[in-house]
């Protein structure tokens, strides 16, 4: 099976500073891929080239089977993503929203009536649709950003800390959803520092310093590290010399 | 009576149609490292403006070492420490420029209270001639909380202070903390991650405005009312469908790779739990009884209110 996400050697230098060193990983369909690491350590900007955003310094990187540093707008255009700062509009209705997005990602006016249907009836969306963004609850724009960064059906989405601040129940229903994406074949691409979360992870890579130090299931990392659980994992390797 | 380090009752503030804080009364103790512990939208940021007088309460009372947040601004000002949830330095300025501006604000200088920020302030020194805004996160965290200390004030709030921190940095951030509470100073922080309440003296649940419940973490998990499972088992997903279609279920949450399940009916024990599980061809690799978590009984009170 070709991997949707496949890194080779991928390098970032900003001056001197070497953000993102020569890492190599690769991430199949339909799989919960988290990507771990201590602030400072290089995440971000290997989430910024692989959705396009930043070019590399040296070495390569296929999203859904683009070149991320020659196709960079086909990159973007196949993937979803979806951050902490939920990019909603929140003078905008849900529905305005819903088709403001669909609109975005060119999809016809039929495809963008059926899939705004489709999110309105999952979610339970019927009665607000017609509400403004800014007056709905925390969890429910969390819902929506995550819906919208799926309307377009990319194979890949990148969710960047997405259950930050949301109350423990929100942020289980929030995984619900992952699950139901990633059994529907979408691959997760998911960033954290919740360490209950890096559990429910089909495999894990945690960065320091801008390599990976560590890469497998939750279960391989902490037998090799000889642990119980993920945070465990994530105290031993993360302190890298990055916020020293 | 005890004179409280603040003192909150029935503290209401509306911003339009939003009750960001409906009737909230608590108070925190001196010397005590007291928690705000709720999700984003709970009411702990316009909880800890009104304590550092930056915004006014429709209704109620809050006062700071019997000093009232609407009559005695400037006093209160002087004797509290305030670290906002957003950067709040002068990112142009250096690590040092902006510890001596606070300094001066507050008719002090850095070595009149150097050896309280010194653990801290130690780790900073290699870079104190780097610009603030060019400092990495976890640093610029540490300078944000030497600028709020340099007046040594007596009670320091802290809003959000390890919201999108990492885990390592945020053990060492409550180690701080730890030690500034050692030097006799009372702490109200507030966070969104449950996880950290166990390492405060007392915490508030805070949810939608109103408190689900206040006290040490320890009384806190002793509200969960019923006995809680810990289940693992590799067919993980099946695991969790085939529970919740089980009606005697209560209690039904993932926590990292276990299930924690619970029943009202506390007749139903390990082995009827196995036996319910081996219906749906399930076979759990350990079922053991543990004790609720923080997260667990927020939970709990989340959904079912506070049985006062």
């Amino acid at each position: 099976m070709e991997p949707v996400v496949k890194v080779e050697n991928l390098s970032k230098k900003f001056g001197e500073f070497i953000a993102t060193n020569a890492i190599s990983f690769e991430v199949n369909k339909g799989e919960i891929f988290g990507f771990l690491g201590a602030n400072g350590a290089g995440k971000t900007t290997a989430m910024r080239m692989l959705s396009g955003l930043l070019t590399p310094s040296s070495g390569q990187a296929f999203v859904a089977g683009f070149d991320v540093a020659t196709q960079a707008e086909l990159v973007k255009k196949n993937i979803g993503y979806m951050s902490q700062k939920f990019s909603l509009y929140e003078d905008l209705t849900i529905q305005e929203n819903i088709e403001f997005y669909g609109g975005i990602y060119g999809l016809s006016r039929q495809e963008i009536k059926d899939r705004s249907k489709g999110i309105v009836d999952k979610f339970q969306l019927a009665s607000v649709k017609n509400k403004l963004v800014k007056t709905i609850p925390l969890g429910w724009k969390q819902k929506l950003a995550f819906a919208l960064a799926l309307i377009h059906k990319p194979k890949v989405v990148f969710l960047d800390e997405p259950t930050g601040g949301v109350d423990p129940i929100t942020r289980r229903q929030f995984w619900d959803l992952i699950y139901e994406a990633a059994n529907d074949g979408v691959t997760i691409f998911i960033t954290t520092h919740y360490m209950d979360e890096a559990e429910y992870c089909d495999r894990v890579s945690i960065m320091v310093d801008g390599l990976i130090k560590a890469l497998g299931t939750p279960s391989e990392l902490k037998k090799s590290f000889d642990v119980d659980s993920m945070d465990a994992v994530f105290q031993l390797l993360a302190r890298g010399t990055a916020n020293k | 009576m005890e004179k409280y380090a603040i003192q909150i009752e029935s503290l209401t503030k509306r911003y339009d149609e939003v009750l960001a804080l409906d009737q909230v009364s608590l108070h925190v103790e001196e010397g005590e490292l007291f928690g705000l512990i709720g999700p984003d939208g709970a009411g702990k940021t316009t909880l800890i403006k009104i304590l550092v007088t930056i915004i006014g309460a429709d209704d109620g009372k809050a006062s700071i070492l019997e000093m009232d947040t609407r009559q005695a601004k400037k006093s209160i000002r002087e004797i509290v420490g305030y670290m906002p949830g957003r950067f709040s330095l002068y990112p142009d300025l250096s690590v040092e420029e902006n510890l001596s501006f606070f300094a001066r604000a507050f008719d002090t200088t850095i070595t009149e209270n150097y050896s309280l920020i010194e653990s801290i302030y130690d780790q900073l020194k290699p870079f104190k001639d780097r610009k603030a805004g060019a400092l990495s996160g976890g640093m610029k965290q540490k300078l944000a909380l030497c600028c709020a200390l340099i007046h040594r004030p007596k009670i320091l709030l802290l809003d959000e202070p390890t919201t999108g921190v990492d885990a390592v940095s945020r053990k060492e951030f409550w180690q701080m903390l730890r030690e500034i509470k050692s030097q006799g100073i009372t702490i109200l922080v507030s966070t969104p991650y449950m996880d950290e309440a166990n390492l405060c003296d007392r915490i508030a649940f805070l949810q939608g405005g109103k408190i689900l419940s206040i006290d040490s973490p320890k009384n806190i998990t002793d509200q969960f009312p019923w006995q809680l499972f810990a289940i693992k088992s590799q067919q993980k997903y099946a695991l969790i469908e085939w529970l919740r279609a089980w009606e005697k279920v209560s209690y039904c949450y993932a926590f990292g790779e276990y299930l924690h399940v619970a029943f009202e009916d506390n007749t139903i024990q390990a082995k009827a739990l196995n036996n319910y599980l081996g219906t749906g061809s399930i076979s759990a690799s350990e079922i053991t009884v543990i004790s609720p978590t923080i997260e667990d009984t927020f939970i709990y009170l989340m959904e079912h209110g506070t049985r006062c």
